[in-house]
């Protein structure tokens, strides 16, 4: 354990964005004041061995932030992800950091983990690392979930929450997101790439968010809590969500086995999401992208589907 | 890559009394300053990473500018560097500085 | 006996010709080529209605078609050359003569094609002066122009992006060319008449509307700190001393920071209703916070911005409006506004060498003038006083009878000392001069010429030109501003230090501005949806915006 590198004390969590805001200040401004203890920090320099083989810069935390402090007064660990580096994505190190603090939690059984999410997936140049690095951090969820820990995770970033991330947030207890949020497997380019733009036009933003946004994805049940771009929302979020998150087993299993089939059968044929807004009841499905985060709370808790009796 | 290492005899110690610091990111046009009170009071070493290649002078006189107006001694900068430009570089040492002033 | 109607003749068969293939006015898509082949001679002037923001991309597309054989080289006189297929109908020999303005989104292949000697070029203008000449020496024999609307008479409604077409017409119809219009819809009523039927000779309805560029919006997402630090130095140390009411403001990112920074850093200085409330300017969504907030009084256009439409027609106190109510740009009358009626021009550039010149050309880019040398100009025809203007004036030239002394308009040169890719913004020897050597120029394409240049302003502090009282002053204040490139670490310190004591040069610490106060959090608006709140919803930004 090392001491904090703090930032500078600038603006409040209420006003800062959490879409603009570092791994760091997100955590800092997360928890409660001055109570956040870093784990393997910068000055430890535990850097990916396989950046320098591709002359690319390196970053002395590889991308993550871990430790743990309190929120709301109780103990929680942490781990939080630099987007911007390398696109919030995993390699070696940074996927190992947060698989020992997934394992720390499941060893500990009473510390719930916060997850803030911000990245592309794995990453390109140590991808065998990474891809590995994905498997075992679902795997210690999993764990750390059967030990009856809470793993909330928070999306919001720049770099989204793709690929890997996309799978590994599947596996939380509960998510919050953010209108800028945006969760999924494969990215927009990727599939484009793959399957044309008739199929997907990445370039299309709007389309973009509708698809994979947090708006959609909270009417869909995939995020429990939508949340307005700020860190406090992010905070109160996180404390709501660990409030209410609990529980995993062969029940909880099957109901969400059961309300992702429900989910199919009502909107398999959608060919868009409004089509699916639209077969929720919702009367202007065409207003709600612009709807701002209050007014879509109020709609989202009338007709999106909650995922929590599933999880 | 290229490494750079730049070491300067300073006017007095830097003020504040925080051991450890961090700012800034590693991306294109950015880059990350740690900053640790790990040398004697007179001394301050500049240790730099960075994927542009030929800019030794450059970070010379940045770095020397930035030695004589703030006299950091004591301090070891570490700089992971993603390109930037001598203006952000200049900002990310100043923020350093900043934070390393508090008191603890 | 001597005739003295031969064009009307000339242009009265053409419209014949024309309407073997029309219905009264009225032509199909489908027939617009024939159209053209029946109009167009060779040798022909024409404008092809190519704006920095509306295409007439049909037209485009109809004129690159016509046979060759029978349409070929043509003189194309238009103000902007930006779709591929005005440089196709080089490729194709329908065209060979070129006298434009702007050539944004070309400049690389226009480089090539100038070069390549594909292109015959007569000159590179600026909106005002290539307007002026379609008056006196570059007046189109055949205009083909973009509108929303026609009625069945062909009275056009040209909507908010009316831009160059008043001019454009003004020029062929009153001296017996013909006009062609391109339009979305026709309908049993325009909205407005923008252009009145008897100026105009065919229409053609088109299945897509024509092509609009969102050209004037930029992102606050992609401000930096270091633009929010130049936006500081440029306020408090301009715009206030000043008193800049009246003024223009360039597209770049360093403009919208100081747009975002009025209704924050500018209202704790006091500044609202002081500074920048009456604008020459296309409405920039950047705007929309000051707006707001009370700081603008009137903004007349060049164009529109594409998402602003909703916005404009609430807020038509602040902006020029028809009758239904939507907005009424004309690029020539703005860009006299912003020449004679504006205290100051302020936007960024690719290069400033010693002297304060600056050009947007690389060796490899010729992206023409476009508006800002009007702006950033000048006007020796100036006569009414203000105190800006009269301020700068005293500057330039102390001593003297103050009654008998001209005032100066502020042109401000703002950026970062190194641009994208770490390129240097400050040069010994601008790329420019190479270029007009390779193309064997007779003048090197110049965007502001370093004596109408006031001021220039860097994250490393503000150089007062004005005060300059020699060559060498001026380079090493404009060294003493360059950070560390090349030109800046050449600089004398002494004489830097000097020229620092007169106030030649201003710090930010000389100011009272701390950069590591330069926070994003200044900003009234950090994202596009940010500025979407600020509108009330009104305005309503293009998809390729958006992040929601």
């Amino acid at each position: 354990m090392s001491t904090t590198p703090l930032q500078p004390l600038t603006a409040p969590a209420t006003v800062t964005s959490w879409y603009e805001a570092s791994a760091r200040t997100r955590t800092r401004l997360l928890l409660d004041p001055g109570s956040f203890v870093e784990f393997i920090g910068p000055e430890k320099r535990e850097v990916s061995p396989h950046l320098k083989v591709f002359d690319l810069p390196e970053q002395f935390d590889d991308g993550i932030v871990v430790g743990c402090g309190s929120l709301g007064g109780a103990k929680v660990l942490i781990a939080a992800q630099e987007g911007r580096f390398m696109g919030g994505a995993f390699g070696e190190v940074h996927g190992a950091k947060l698989t020992g603090l997934l394992r720390g939690a499941r060893d500990i059984g009473s510390m719930p983990v916060l997850i803030l999410f911000d990245t592309g997936g794995v990453r390109l140049q140590e991808a065998n690392a990474g891809e590995l690095a994905i498997a075992e951090i679902m795997r210690a969820v999993i764990e750390a979930r059967c030990a009856g820990v809470k793993v909330v995770g928070l999306i919001g970033g720049r770099s989204g929450c793709y690929g890997g991330g996309g799978l590994i947030a599947a596996c939380c207890s509960s998510l919050a997101v953010s209108e800028q949020g945006r969760i999924a497997v494969s990215g927009p380019e990727v599939i484009e790439t793959n399957r044309g733009t008739e199929e997907f036009d990445s370039r299309d933003r709007a389309l973009v968010w509708r698809t994979m946004g947090g708006k959609h994805r909270r009417l869909l049940g995939a995020a429990d809590a939508f949340v307005d771009d700020t860190v406090q929302a992010f905070r109160d979020a996180a404390l709501a969500l660990l409030g209410e998150a609990g529980g995993f087993g062969l029940e909880i299993l099957t109901k969400e086995q059961a309300r992702l089939e429900a989910r199919l059968r009502d909107f398999g044929t959608c060919a868009d999401a409004l089509d699916i807004w639209s077969a929720m009841g919702i009367s202007h499905a065409d207003a709600v992208s612009s709807l701002p985060a209050d007014e879509f709370i109020t709609l989202a808790d009338a007709f999106g589907r909650i995922s929590h009796d599933a999880r | 890559m290229e490494d750079l290492s730049l070491r300067h005899a300073t006017r007095e110690p830097a003020g504040g009394t925080e051991a450890i610091a961090i700012v800034g990111v590693v991306a294109s046009g950015n880059l990350e300053v740690l900053v640790e009170r790990v040398l004697t009071d007179r001394e301050c070493l500049v240790e730099i990473r960075t994927t542009a290649h030929g800019f030794d002078d450059v970070w010379t006189a940045v770095v020397a500018d930035f030695v004589e107006r703030y006299s950091p001694g004591g301090l070891k900068f570490s700089i992971n560097d993603g390109g930037a430009r001598p203006d952000t570089v200049s900002l990310r040492l100043a923020q350093a500085v900043r934070l390393m002033e508090r008191a603890r | 006996m001597a005739t003295w109607q031969l064009e009307r003749e000339a242009r009265d068969r053409r419209i014949r010709a024309g309407s073997a293939v029309a219905r009264g006015k009225m032509v199909e898509a489908g027939d617009a080529t024939r159209l053209l082949e029946a109009i167009l001679r060779p040798g022909d002037r024409v404008c092809l209605e190519g704006d920095n923001q509306k295409q007439a991309d049909l037209l485009s597309a109809a004129l690159l078609a016509v046979d060759p054989a029978k349409v070929n080289n043509l003189h194309m006189v238009q103000s902007g050359v930006v779709l591929p297929e005005h440089l196709d109908l080089f490729e194709r020999g329908v065209a060979k003569k070129l006298d434009y303005a702007y050539s944004g989104p070309q400049s690389a292949r226009i480089a090539t094609m100038l070069f390549g000697g594909k292109i015959e070029l007569g000159a590179v203008h600026t909106y005002l002066e290539l307007f002026a000449r379609y008056f006196i020496d570059l007046t189109p024999n055949v205009a083909l122009i973009a509108a929303v609307s026609a009625d069945r008479d062909g009275n056009l409604y040209t909507g908010p992006n009316t831009e160059d077409t008043p001019t454009v017409v003004e020029a062929t119809a009153f001296k017996d060319g013909i006009v062609v219009a391109q339009v979305n819809a026709i309908v049993d009523q325009v909205p407005r008449v923008d252009i009145p039927a008897d100026r105009v000779h065919f229409v053609i309805a088109t299945e897509r509307p024509f092509f609009v560029e969102p050209l004037f919006t930029r992102d606050p997402a992609a401000i930096t700190e270091g633009q929010i630090l130049t936006a500081m130095l440029a306020i408090k140390g301009i715009y206030a001393p000043y008193g800049v009411e009246r003024l223009n403001h360039g597209i770049g990112f360093s403009t919208a920071a100081i747009e975002l920074l009025l209704p924050t850093f500018g209202e704790k200085l006091g500044l609202k209703g002081k500074i920048a409330n009456r604008f020459a300017l296309n409405p920039h969504p950047a705007l929309i916070p000051a707006i707001e907030s009370g700081w603008v009084t009137q903004i007349h256009s060049f164009g529109s911005e594409v998402g602003m439409e909703d916005y404009i027609r609430a807020r038509s106190d602040i902006y020029f409006t028809g009758s239904d109510g939507s907005l009424r740009s004309n690029r020539a009358l703005c860009q006299t506004a912003g020449l004679y009626a504006c205290d100051m021009f302020i936007g960024s550039t690719l290069q400033i060498d010693l002297q304060g010149n600056s050009s947007t050309v690389t060796t490899s880019r010729i992206a023409g003038f476009g508006g800002a040398p009007n702006m950033g100009a000048d006007a020796r025809g100036r006569r009414h006083p203000s105190k800006a203007w009269l301020t700068a004036g005293q500057e330039a030239v102390a001593g003297g009878n103050a009654l008998l002394r001209r005032g100066r308009k502020l042109v401000v040169q703002i950026g970062e000392t190194f641009g994208e890719n770490n390129v240097p913004l400050f040069v010994e020897n601008l790329d420019a001069l190479e270029l007009a050597e390779k193309l064997k120029l007779d003048l090197a394409p110049v965007m502001i010429y370093g004596d109408d240049v006031t001021h220039i302003v860097t994250e490393e502090g503000i150089a007062n030109l004005l005060l300059c009282r020699s060559s060498d002053e001026r380079e090493q204040a404009i060294r003493g501003i360059a950070g560390y490139t090349d030109v800046g670490r050449r600089r004398d310190p002494k004489q830097v230090a000097r020229l620092r004591e007169r106030g030649v040069i201003r710090r930010p610490e000389d100011l009272g501005i701390d950069p590591l106060d330069a926070d994003r959090n200044m900003l009234a608006a950090r994202s596009i949806k940010d500025l979407v709140r600020w509108s009330g919803g009104l305005y309503v930004p293009p998809s390729q915006f958006r992040n929601w």
